[in-house]
Order: structure tokens, then sequence, then C-alpha cells
């Protein structure tokens, strides 16, 4: 009997495997809703604006590529999971809000602020924009990182009352 | 005037009946193999190679050549089509595939041993092919080669040939579905893939933000966004398809891993019977 268990493909939920995919689709999710939203709906975005240094321009075709690679990387992966049957959607939907703070925070410090790569919107007084940008990362992080800590220690009790 | 604009020097219809010849060898080839006796090919890649003949031929002969002439945007759009959508096409096509089954074996032998040569592992490399992809462009449209070379036909060929040759070696090295002794790891495929997108990006900003001499704001921005957002569509493709096989890889590794346990298991059962 032992052996037939080992000779299936799918070992059990891959907690680690399921957070990764989460975290790889919310970085994809924030550059998708990003690019759909603010650069092609609202046009508050701009392609590129004059003070954009070299710096900043190699760093958006980097998490250009990298969210593009995020994307489709994570659905193959969450396939994947599925397929063996080792997906855990508590820990895929905290990767999720994890990784889309993550991305969001990233995008509006560095991306906005550091690298002046463009800003939210244009003519209008920043402040209120960029705090709420930055909040919303923040809120997400947190809620993202309690999912996680609540389903790690729900996960723990069962393992151990199993064992 | 735009310096990018190209005088007719040539009658177009003597170079458009030669270019269009030139693109249907290359179908016609691909087409006769498929006949051969005996060979069952399927006719989903014959269509895509066709596809790939025809929008090559429509893209360097005719209205769009014409166009490409005066404008950047159409010619950037032909760029596109011959350096990416073509090599996608006619990748997927598997005509190594297919000229390994048509060929006499004694010459399918001899090319295969110099497809296993160690030259031809550096160049089908998929570093190497990104390099022959990237340095050209970078150097046409950053470093300002671009606006001399309009001018001439013979260069234009030429460069037009260099896409369609360079973007079927990147092609074939990083979602290549021919034979290939030297396929790179998933990893390496993987990573230059997103570095090429990286590049091409990067590339079409610096397009956007500072078009070299010669190149006339007014046409460098719309082409720079064309570059930008139409090498994105056929990079995700690339990326989609190269996911998928990647993802059937695995599946099919522990579809086969499955059936080795379930026969292991079948003789220990096999062989504690008798004792």
């Amino acid at each position: 009997m032992r052996a037939k268990t080992a000779a299936e493909p799918g070992r059990g939920i891959s907690l680690r495997r399921s957070i990764v995919s989460g975290l790889l689709f919310g970085c994809g999710l924030v550059a998708f809703v990003d690019e759909a939203v603010f650069h092609q709906l609202l046009h508050w975005h701009h392609f590129y604006d004059r003070s954009t240094t070299a710096a900043g321009l190699v760093s958006d075709g980097v998490f250009h590529a990298f969210s593009w690679g995020a994307t489709v990387g994570a659905l193959f992966l969450f396939a994947d999971l599925r397929r063996r049957h080792a997906l855990s959607l508590p820990a895929w939907t905290g990767g999720v809000l994890l990784g889309s703070g993550i991305f969001q925070l990233y995008d509006g410090v560095v991306q906005h602020k550091v690298f002046g790569l463009h800003q939210i919107r244009y003519g209008v007084d920043l402040t209120m924009y960029d705090l709420l940008w930055n909040l919303t990362a923040l809120v997400l992080i947190i809620s993202g990182a309690v999912v996680l800590l609540v389903h790690r220690r729900r996960a723990g009790r069962t393992v151990r009352a199993d064992g | 005037m735009s310096p990018a604009l190209l005088p007719a020097a040539i009658p177009a219809g003597a170079t458009d009946t030669a270019v269009v010849v030139l693109w249907l060898i290359p179908g016609a080839a691909y087409y006769a193999a498929t006949r051969r006796p005996g060979l069952v090919w399927p006719r989903r890649r014959t269509t895509l190679w066709c596809a790939g003949v025809l929008l090559g031929a429509a893209a360097t002969a005719g209205p769009v050549a014409t166009a490409a002439h005066a404008s950047f945007v159409a010619s950037m759009a032909v760029h596109l089509l011959v350096g990416m959508v073509v090599p996608l096409l006619w990748v997927l096509a598997a005509p190594g595939t297919l000229a390994l089954k048509w060929l006499p074996v004694r010459v399918s032998r001899r090319m295969t041993r110099i497809l296993r040569s160690a030259p031809v592992r550096v160049l089908s490399h998929p570093v190497t092919a990104g390099l022959l992809v990237t340095v050209p462009l970078w150097a046409l449209y950053v470093g300002g080669l671009y606006p001399q070379v309009v001018h001439e036909p013979a260069a234009m060929a030429l460069l037009h040939l260099h896409f369609l040759l360079s973007g079927l070696l990147f092609t074939f090295a990083v979602i290549g579905i021919d034979p290939n002794p030297h396929r790179s790891s998933a990893v390496v495929r993987g990573f230059v893939l997103l570095a090429s997108i990286a590049a091409h990006g990067i590339l079409a900003k610096l397009l956007y933000a500072a078009p070299p001499p010669g190149f006339i704001a007014s046409q460098a921005d719309p082409g720079a966004l064309l570059m930008y957002y139409g090498g994105d569509a056929v990079h995700a493709g690339m990326l989609i398809i190269f996911g998928w096989q990647v993802y059937s890889a695995a599946r099919q590794r522990d579809v086969r891993r499955g059936a080795r346990h379930a026969r292991e298991a079948r003789q220990r059962a096999g062989t504690r019977r008798p004792s």
C-alpha cells in the first residue's frame, strides 16, 4: 500500500509553491491593472515623461518583462499545482495579496518617486494621490501577511492533530 | 521633408515580383516536402508555414513596402512582421523535422553531424541568438544607423534578411520544436526570453525618449510605440508557448514516473506471490 501512495505524482499540498504562484500572479495583476486602467483608460500615467532617468528606463524595462513573465509563469504554476492536486487556495490568495502589495509599493516608491519614470497624474497636487497609492499597497501587504499567517497557524494545527 | 523618405529609384513593379518569388521558394520547398509519398504531415504546420510566407511577402512587397519607404511606422510594422511574426510561424511549422524526413538518409545524417558541431552549438545558444537580435536593433534605432541605411535598397533588403534569420534563430533557440541536440535548460531559455523582452522595451522607450539624429520626432514616437506594444504582443505569445512547453514536459514526466512505479509495484507483487 505504501508503494502505491509514493507512486502518485502529487504528494500532498505544496504550500510554498502555492504562495510563489500567488506572489507572481499578484505582481502580474497589479502591472496589468496599472497598464489597463491608469495608462490606457484614464490616460493619467504617461508612456514616458521627459524627467525619466536612464536607470529608470532600465528598471521600467526589466519590471515590464518581469510582470509578463510573472503572469504567465504564475498561471502555468497554478495549472501545474491543480494537476498534481497540490494547490492550497488560501496560501495562493495570501500570496496574491502580498505580491500585489509589494509590486504596488515598488511602483509607487521606486518607479514613480526615486526614478521619476512618470507620475500618477499630471497637473494636480500629487500628495493625496501618492499617499493613497502607497497606503493601498500597505493595506494589500498587511492583509496578505495576515491571510498567510492565519493559514499557516491553522495548517500547523492540523498537522499536529494528525501527528 | 523627412530624411527617412526614399526616392523611388527602382521601378517598384520589378522589385516586387523578385521579392514575391524569393518568398515563394521556401513556400514551394516546404509544400513539396509535405507531398512526399508515405509521409503524414500535420496540416496545421503546413498552414503555419504558408501563413508565414504570405505575411512575409505582404510585408516586403506591394503597398506595405511602398509605405515603409516613406513612413517609419510602416517600416517598423515590416520589421515586426519579418523579424518576429514570420519566425514564430515558421519555427512552429517544424521545418527541420520535415527536412530530416524528406532528405535522403545520407544527406540528413550529414546534416545532423553538422548540427551537432561546436560552432552550431555556440551559434544556436539562446544567449548568442538573443545578442544577434538585440545588438543590431540597438545600432539601428538607438545608435542612429537606421536613417543611414534607409536610403539604400540593397542595405534594406539585407536588413530584412538579417531580421528574418536572427528572428528564426532566436525563436528556435527559445521555443523551437525541431530536434535540437544542444537545447538549453528551461531556466536559461526562460531567462533569455525575459531579458530580450526587457531589452526590446528599453530600446523602444529610448527611441521614444531620444530619437537619434535623422529621425523625425513625429515619426519616431508612433514607431517606438508600435515597437513597444507590437513586440509585447508577439513576446506574450512566445511566453505562453514557452510556459505550455514546460508545463506539458512536467506532466509527461509525471505520467511516465507514475507508469514506472505502477510497473515496479506489479513486478514486486508478481515476485512475492510464488514465495
